[in-house]
């Protein structure tokens, strides 16, 4: 199919966009990449009355790193992450982990993160990182700015806080230490599909102790997830050894928390191809990975 | 709405309605069938064109949104004399096609990656990142690869 008819606004800078997006009588669509948006319209699954490209907004393509955080933009392409040092330390090794698992490179020049965030799939490996990390989301709308963080950001499948008028302006991470190791590591049952569990983590550990451990979990229940109850469960326990091969020694403590974010923080929903038991499976086994590729990653 | 699409290095005054995709525009305004179209939710790549310089499914791009961009088609790569282009050599050369309908998509997908970075070929992991992207039911990707590595060299 093709998309149905819309009407199109191209503003130049935020207030224009603000105006643009002021109708809200009128179903407005934001399109950024429009990696998943227009792939929505061809199946004609949304129909917007306005669409409204912020393409030409150049201040919106915009990466900034100050006081310990980085803030990007809502024309930053997926694609600008590919680099380790597109972002300072850590974080800029768990973007890049994460960013090979979106799709095909033609896609990552188009596709936008605040886009992933705005979208709110729930495979999405951005939302993963946001979650882990509390991310802000920044807005501008009609009553002014205001920021969201990631744990009150997503409300269920593709649906979030943003309101009718709003526009995403760009997200805010925080930095992470010299002292942090990341690890992403997501499960497809094909190099096509979405991810069946995706597991973002970032650990802190002095001397051989876990000092914080910072997990989030996507495709893992209606919304992306932060596992709690597995990172205080690994707080205070010694990373100890993490095995020569490929598995860690029965009794670690990233097994007990892979156990314990897949029983407690996840509620995952059964699909055709994985049933609970499976899916609860998949996200101990992920959870226990991720965590040991981030603490193979901590400064000796 | 009117835009204005540079092609191959040819400029179309155009006019066409917002909900149109580049893919259409190209094919049937500006009569540019080298562009194929697969599955239209930029899953198969076969209408990956270069919108200034970079590889882009024309299947998620509304032509609105190219006003004013340089678009290149699998029909600016051979030379002005008709000669073709070392990647359409060297897929001859490897057999890197059978039936020929995603030909277009994987070349505008080399092309864009080899002229940005002429050393893609060093790093046989970037090659298989870009054959990944495109679907191909014929050739089983490997004569591609090989193909895009001969390219490069």
């Amino acid at each position: 199919m093709k998309p149905a008819g819309f009407d199109y606004a191209v503003p130049r800078t935020v207030p224009e966009t603000l105006d643009a997006l002021a109708d809200t009588a009128r179903d407005i669509k934001v399109l950024a990449g429009g990696q998943s948006l227009i792939l929505e319209m061809h199946l004609q699954r949304i129909q917007p009355d306005l669409v409204v490209d912020i393409n030409r907004v150049t201040e919106l393509d915009r990466l900034s790193v100050n006081d310990g955080t980085v803030e990007v933009g809502a024309l930053i392409r997926h694609g600008a992450f590919e680099s380790p040092q597109a972002v300072p330390g850590p974080l800029g090794t768990l973007f890049s982990r994460a960013v090979v698992n979106i799709a095909h490179p033609p896609i990552r020049v188009r596709g936008t993160m605040v886009g992933s965030l705005a979208w709110a799939h729930p495979a999405s490996e951005w939302c993963a990182i946001a979650t882990a990390l509390d991310a802000d989301i920044l807005l501008q709308g009609p009553d002014g700015t205001r920021q969201v963080p990631a744990s009150d950001w997503f409300r269920g499948p593709l649906r979030t806080a943003r309101r009718p008028g709003e526009l995403i302006t760009s997200v805010r991470f925080p930095l992470l230490g010299a002292d942090s190791g990341v690890g992403f590591i997501e499960h497809r049952r094909t190099h096509f599909c979405f991810a069946q569990v995706a597991v973002a983590a970032a650990l802190t550990v002095r001397g051989r102790v876990i000092d914080e451990a910072r997990i989030g979990l996507v495709n893992c229940a209606d919304r992306p997830v932060r596992a709690h109850a597995a990172a205080q469960a690994l707080t205070g326990a010694d990373v100890g050894s993490l095995g020569t091969d490929h598995r860690l020694p029965d009794g670690h403590p990233f097994l007990r928390a892979g156990r314990i974010a897949a029983e407690q923080d996840a509620a995952p929903l059964a699909e055709p191809y994985a049933d609970l038991e499976y899916r609860r499976h998949a996200i101990a086994v992920l959870v226990g990975r991720t965590l040991r590729q981030a603490a193979e990653g901590v400064p000796q | 709405m009117k835009i204005t699409l540079t092609v191959n290095g040819r400029a179309y005054p155009l006019d066409v309605e917002p909900r149109r995709i580049l893919a259409d525009v190209l094919r049937e305004d500006c009569r540019l069938t080298g562009t194929h179209l697969g599955c239209e939710h930029g899953v198969c790549g076969a209408c990956t064109v270069l919108v200034d310089g970079e590889a882009v499914r024309s299947c998620l791009m509304l032509a609105v949104q190219c006003d004013g961009s340089s678009v290149r088609t699998v029909e600016g790569l051979a030379g002005p004399d008709g000669e073709p282009h070392p990647l359409q050599r060297a897929f001859s050369a490897e057999h890197a096609l059978q039936c020929g309908f995603c030909t277009p998509g994987f070349l505008m997908v080399a092309a864009g990656a080899l002229e940005a970075d002429p050393t893609i070929g060093d790093d046989p992991e970037r090659v298989h990142g870009l054959v990944e992207s495109n679907i191909c039911r014929c050739t089983g990707y490997e004569p591609i690869r090989r193909a895009i590595m001969r390219a490069a060299r």
